[in-house]
């Protein structure tokens, strides 16, 4: 696990990408440069009204520039605030949070539905920069209102599913994957907890390894509170019981590990 | 300038500790602040044996304000015992550790391991609202409040802090129980059990429909509480509930509080604790006060 730093952050830039889904370069001084793929940082709002940090994953990193860009769709009263931010407009993070993917050599299938398609943007760079050349990205959408495919196709080979039939495949990201007959060795996930438990499954059926990244509620997002939990095969040797924390013993588990 | 204060003969460099729970042993937080300044570091409640918690999700906001239902999670006094203690034991701050259970005999388990440890105080939790045996159910009748307090203080080496709920008809008889029984000292408010409905997915926000709430929100809650128990009883009140500012600390303190708990605050300002020392001493500076202990319960 990284260093955590809490600093003032400056918005660079912030753009609506699709329905409700926004993108924000924000300028950090170390916490980006310390920051790997999977990770995440804590938000705070301005509004004292909305105590808790909001958790959002890192989508890219420019360690150059110490620059996140952080995507996150608009959810509650804390992502409206961020997506109020302009340019110069200064916000409060945490970060970075939590272990990120360990990058593999192997032939790399990231599977992401939703909003746990940003953090695949950066896995996606630096496992090709790593030197993967068989990376296929498999991304789940509600409609039409794609996001960051472009980025993703700068890197991989990028497939389609939407729940309407709208592009791509009809359904979901398994549907895609059976529908375009896709494989690797060593899949790379994040979205909701279904999506995780059927790719899960799918590694378990094909006995390849899978990387799967959980979302949580929490509140203090460095490992104190107990709030974002998640349920354990084997005893953590933290907790004593059967529980890990999403914030800093995940957010991404080895899906054996856990219990979805 | 003196800030230390004194409860029940052990002297605090100054009157801030954590909240019990909001803080684990203070290892996660020690990354963002010098545990060396704080009065005391109350550690999250453990148990005799390692517990669950509930499920998730635990948490809400609230507005001004949160709910949680961790449900005591926690790795049992053995393991907290070889690894959060020694961790402690590298700083130079009092050690207040808060003890959970189920049933009498197994907060008297916990007391009895501690007793040889090296640990300032402990804070027994008789105010969990979120668990369905112990904690709550042995602080909201007083005959329970004071039978407990006798029996803990029967085995307990260290001076023993009860930690009364807020959610009862009148707090000073609780506070009355608590020091009857022999308290050396009572700390409150614990959460007031609350509840939040996801109007989207209508159902409770919380996997065990209600919570503790906390926050700024309920500081005046607390602060009534305080003052209300500081009044009735003559041992030492620690006061907590929603204090995220020196000013807050400040009211707790004039109020009747010897000392004060910063706990949820520690959730979106991992320094808070480090920040209201700092402001409790330049109000200190500016209104002329040399001691502290001049304006303990100076508002009456």
């Amino acid at each position: 696990m990284s260093e955590k730093y809490k600093e003032i952050a400056e918005v660079i830039c912030q753009e609506e990408l699709s329905d409700g889904i926004f993108g924000m370069w924000i300028k950090t001084d170390k916490i980006a440069t310390n920051a790997v793929p999977g990770q995440f940082v804590s938000l705070y709002c301005a509004d004292g009204s909305k105590l808790l940090p909001r958790p959002i994953s890192i989508c890219e990193i420019n360690a150059e520039k110490t620059a996140l860009r952080l995507v996150y769709r608009v959810v509650g009263k804390g992502t409206k605030e961020f997506s109020s931010l302009r340019s110069m407009n200064k916000i409060e993070v945490l970060g970075p949070i939590g272990n990120g993917y360990t990058l593999k050599n192997n032939s790399a299938m990231l599977i992401a539905g939703g909003i746990g398609i940003p953090p695949m943007v950066e896995l996606a760079k630096e496992l090709k920069a790593r030197g993967v050349n068989d990376i296929t990205a498999v991304a789940g959408y509600r409609n039409n209102q794609l996001f960051l495919t472009e980025e993703l196709e700068k890197y991989c080979k990028v497939y389609v599913a939407t729940e309407d039939g709208s592009c791509g495949a009809r359904g979901n990201v398994m549907d895609a994957i059976r529908e375009y007959g896709l494989h690797a060795e060593v899949l790379y996930s994040c979205g909701p907890k279904p999506m995780l438990k059927a790719v899960s499954e799918f590694a378990a059926a094909n006995n390849i390894e899978a990387q799967i990244s959980l979302e949580e509620r929490m509140a203090c997002g460095i490992g104190a509170c107990l709030g974002c939990v998640c349920k354990t095969k084997e005893k953590d040797s933290h907790s004593q019981v059967n529980n890990k924390r999403v914030c800093v013993d995940g957010p991404v588990f080895d899906y054996r590990e856990v219990q979805l | 300038m003196n800030t230390k204060v004194n409860l029940a003969g052990v002297e605090l460099k100054n009157p801030v500790m954590t909240a019990s729970g909001t803080f684990g042993s203070g290892m996660e937080y020690s990354e963002f602040v010098d545990l060396n300044r704080l009065g005391a570091v109350v550690t999250k409640g453990v148990a005799n044996v390692p517990w669950e918690g509930n499920p998730v999700p635990r948490v809400a906001e609230t507005y001004g304000g949160m709910l949680n239902a961790i449900g005591l999670q926690n790795p049992g006094i053995d393991t907290f015992v070889k690894r959060d203690l020694p961790f402690l034991e590298k700083y130079d701050t009092k050690v207040i550790v808060n003890v959970c259970g189920r049933t009498l005999e197994d907060y008297l388990d916990v007391v009895e391991r501690l007793g040889d440890e090296k640990v300032d105080m402990l804070e027994i939790n008789i105010s969990c609202p979120n668990v369905k045996e112990g904690g709550i159910a042995f602080g909201q009748n007083e005959k329970s409040v004071e039978h407990i307090t006798k029996e803990i203080k029967k085995k307990a080496k260290q001076p023993v802090i009860m930690k009364l709920s807020p959610n009862v008809t009148d707090i000073t008889v609780m506070a009355k129980a608590a020091e009857a029984g022999g308290a050396d000292v009572i700390s409150l408010i614990n959460t007031l059990t609350g509840m939040k409905i996801d109007i989207e997915r209508q159902t409770f926000a919380l996997a065990n429909k209600t919570g503790g709430m906390s926050g700024p929100a309920v500081k005046p809650v607390a602060l009534r509480m305080v003052y209300q128990a500081a009044n009735a009883v003559k041992i030492p009140v620690i006061g907590m509930g929603g204090i995220s500012t020196a000013e807050d600390a400040i009211e707790f303190i004039l109020a009747g509080a010897t000392a004060v708990s910063v706990g949820t605050a520690n959730f979106y300002n991992p320094n808070a604790t480090v920040d209201i020392i700092n402001g409790i001493e330049d109000y200190m500076e500016r209104h002329g006060i040399n001691d502290i202990k001049e304006i303990i319960g100076k508002v009456k």
